[in-house]
């Protein structure tokens, strides 16, 4: 009795988290244009998401800004790592916390100061500025996902390889990078699915004309909604949920591999 | 002679913690050395400092008498063998032996060589292709030593290497490792607080305490006539009392009379008096130096472990014969085996002296 309760307390719950995004997708296969009426299915609306030349473009540039600002923050990130790892303990939690703070800080904020700042020092806002910000708000999630795995390396094998006659830059290329990269491949997958994600602070700091598929979903709400958004959002919720699985398993199935080669 | 490494006047503070004090060591060719002393005596300090891992304060490090203090770990003749082995867990045995001689842009076939003659050194042939995480600790720690005695470095520092293992294996590979040494033929530095380490496998043992070198010698001089109360009581277990010399060759514990061998005392000095558990005879009442009743007893295999309050002092008595708790005795000592210490002189030598 007691499971029969557990299981359809669970049941509901993944109804109420589900429901509404399973009935977007249903409806971007609908032939109608209603969002009441089942017209049959069809894959009219994916076929006009492509075709219309404002969603490719929002397309290219949500793919441009994610990747790049992945790339960047993903470098600078680790790059802060060693720096964080070699500090004392006492500026360490001193820097963690600065880290922190912008992960909790509300998404308004940190885009209407972004916009402010770019503004005051005359940077006109355009798609460099979205870029920037992307890059600005993924690196606390590098670090975030990076430290742990830095930690758990320790410094004795970088020393190790340091002591077999390898330089600095050697050992940690050889010794270093293989032991951290779980944590590099999930906080660059992270700061992806972030970027691609972000509708608020893109929104304040992108200029005139430039969109994301985030903003332009948004505008488009206001002059009525066409089922080609549905296509698209369900591309995109598909797209997040594939990172997502992939920077979830991924690592812990390659630990596995090796582990299992070994016994 | 000349010495290999010189140690000159190294001190080194973390934090402002002084961690080495002027600190004075030669080591010689050949030598098995080992740095014995409690956690936080320095001796750890002492071997990264070796290593190029820390960067003494004050003081010289010299290799065969030019000073390498400024030459970083990678550019030095010697290797390491890590506490927690350090072994590279995405690599696999061969990959982690060749490391070092990769680095260095050796040929193929030497590197072949190398691997398949250091597995036999450690006798583990055939594990080229296996993962770090398949072997067990004592397996992986040998792999460490082959990975770092293939670059054929002139001194192998080794930093409590058997400190994760369990006793039998620790047993085991202590002989592996005297062994290792004779065939090399090359320096070694160990590094332990564990005493009976120390005396099995050394050459020379240096007893460390808070910084200060406390002894060096031999195993046997460093059991036998330990310098002060700190060396007696940190190697093995020991009596430790106050005495009074008498005269050369007397001396008086506890208001009793014994005879030793000790000379050059002076007359009526105080003096700290060692004396060895397994070196106090047991005899019946009035037949020993002074009577004492049995308190406590142990059976510790080897012998039985007993105390014995005499003299009102609790004497430990290790003997292979069995008084129970209440049994009256005497005690009787070998006026060889008692060792006479002089008292610290100074507050700074006390400072140096027994701490737990």
């Amino acid at each position: 009795m007691k499971k029969i309760v557990e299981r359809c307390y669970l049941g509901i719950i993944c109804v109420f988290l589900y429901a509404p995004i399973f009935t977007l997708m249903v409806l971007s296969f609908n032939e109608s244009k209603s969002m009441a009426k089942w017209g049959g299915f069809s894959l009219r609306w994916y076929q006009e998401m492509f075709q219309d030349e404002a969603i490719r473009e929002a397309i290219w540039n949500t793919l441009a800004i994610a990747l790049i600002s992945a790339v960047v923050a993903t470098l600078l990130g680790t790059l802060a790592c060693i720096g964080i790892q070699k500090m004392k303990s006492s500026s360490r939690a001193v820097i963690l916390m600065l880290n922190n703070i912008p992960m909790v800080n509300s998404d308004i904020v940190t885009g209407i100061s972004l916009m402010l700042i770019f503004v005051a020092f005359g940077i006109s806002l355009n798609r460099n500025t979205v870029l920037i910000a992307h890059i600005t708000f993924c690196i606390p999630y590098v670090v975030l996902s990076v430290l742990p795995k830095m930690k758990q390396a320790g410094k004795t094998t970088y020393e190790a390889a340091l002591d077999l006659g390898a330089t600095p830059i050697q050992a940690f290329i050889k010794v270093v990078l293989p032991e951290i990269r779980p944590g590099i491949v999930s906080g660059f997958l992270m700061a992806f699915t972030m970027s691609v994600d972000d509708f608020i602070i893109t929104h304040f700091t992108r200029g005139a004309g430039v969109n994301t598929l985030s903003t332009l979903i948004y505008s488009q709400v206001k002059v009525g909604i066409r089922p080609s958004i549905y296509a698209l959002s369900t591309v995109m919720f598909a797209t997040v949920l594939i990172l997502l699985i992939v920077a979830n398993f991924l690592p812990g199935y390659r630990e596995k591999r090796t582990k299992k080669a070994g016994g | 002679m000349g010495s290999l490494i010189d140690l000159v006047k190294i001190s080194k503070s973390f934090d402002g913690a002084k961690v080495l004090d002027e600190l004075d060591l030669s080591v010689q060719e050949n030598e098995f050395i080992t740095l014995l002393g409690p956690s936080g005596c320095g001796k750890t300090t002492t071997l990264r400092i070796i290593g190029g891992f820390e960067k003494p304060d004050e003081g010289q490090v010299l290799f065969e008498g030019k000073d390498i203090a400024a030459v970083p770990p990678n550019k030095r003749h010697l290797n390491t063998v890590f506490q927690k082995y350090a072994l590279f867990p995405h690599m696999n045995i061969e990959e982690n032996i060749a490391f070092g001689l990769k680095i260095s842009g050796k040929s193929k076939n030497y590197i072949r060589d190398k691997i398949r003659y250091a597995l036999k050194l450690v006798n583990l042939d055939g594990y080229e292709k296996r993962s770090v995480a398949s072997l067990s600790g004592g397996q992986q720690q040998r792999i460490a030593i082959a990975r770092a005695i293939v670059n054929e470095p002139r001194v192998l520092l080794l930093d409590e290497p058997l400190g994760a293992l369990d006793l039998k294996l620790r047993q085991d590979m202590q002989y592996e490792l005297i062994r290792l040494k004779n065939e090399l033929g090359i320096t070694f530095i160990y590094v332990t607080h564990d005493q009976e380490e120390a005396l099995t496998m050394s050459d020379k043992v240096v007893v460390m305490n808070q910084g200060y070198i406390q002894q060096m010698g031999t195993p046997e001089e460093i059991y036998n006539e330990p310098e002060n109360a700190f060396v007696a009581d940190f190697i093995g277990d020991s009596n430790i009392l106050n005495g009074i010399m008498l005269q050369d060759r007397l001396v008086e514990i506890l208001g009793y009379q014994f005879a030793c061998v000790d000379e050059g005392f002076g007359r009526n000095k105080p003096v700290d008096v060692v004396i060895r558990p397994e070196d106090i005879v047991l005899k019946q009442p009035g037949e020993g130096t002074l009577d004492g009743v049995v308190s406590h007893l142990i059976f510790k295999g080897v012998h039985y472990e007993m105390e014995v309050q005499a003299g009102g002092f609790e004497w430990l008595i290790q003997s292979t014969g069995c008084y129970p708790v209440g049994t009256p005795v005497s005690i009787s000592v070998d006026p060889f085996n008692i060792q006479i210490m002089n008292k610290p002189a100074s507050e700074d030598e006390e400072a140096i002296g027994v701490d737990e």
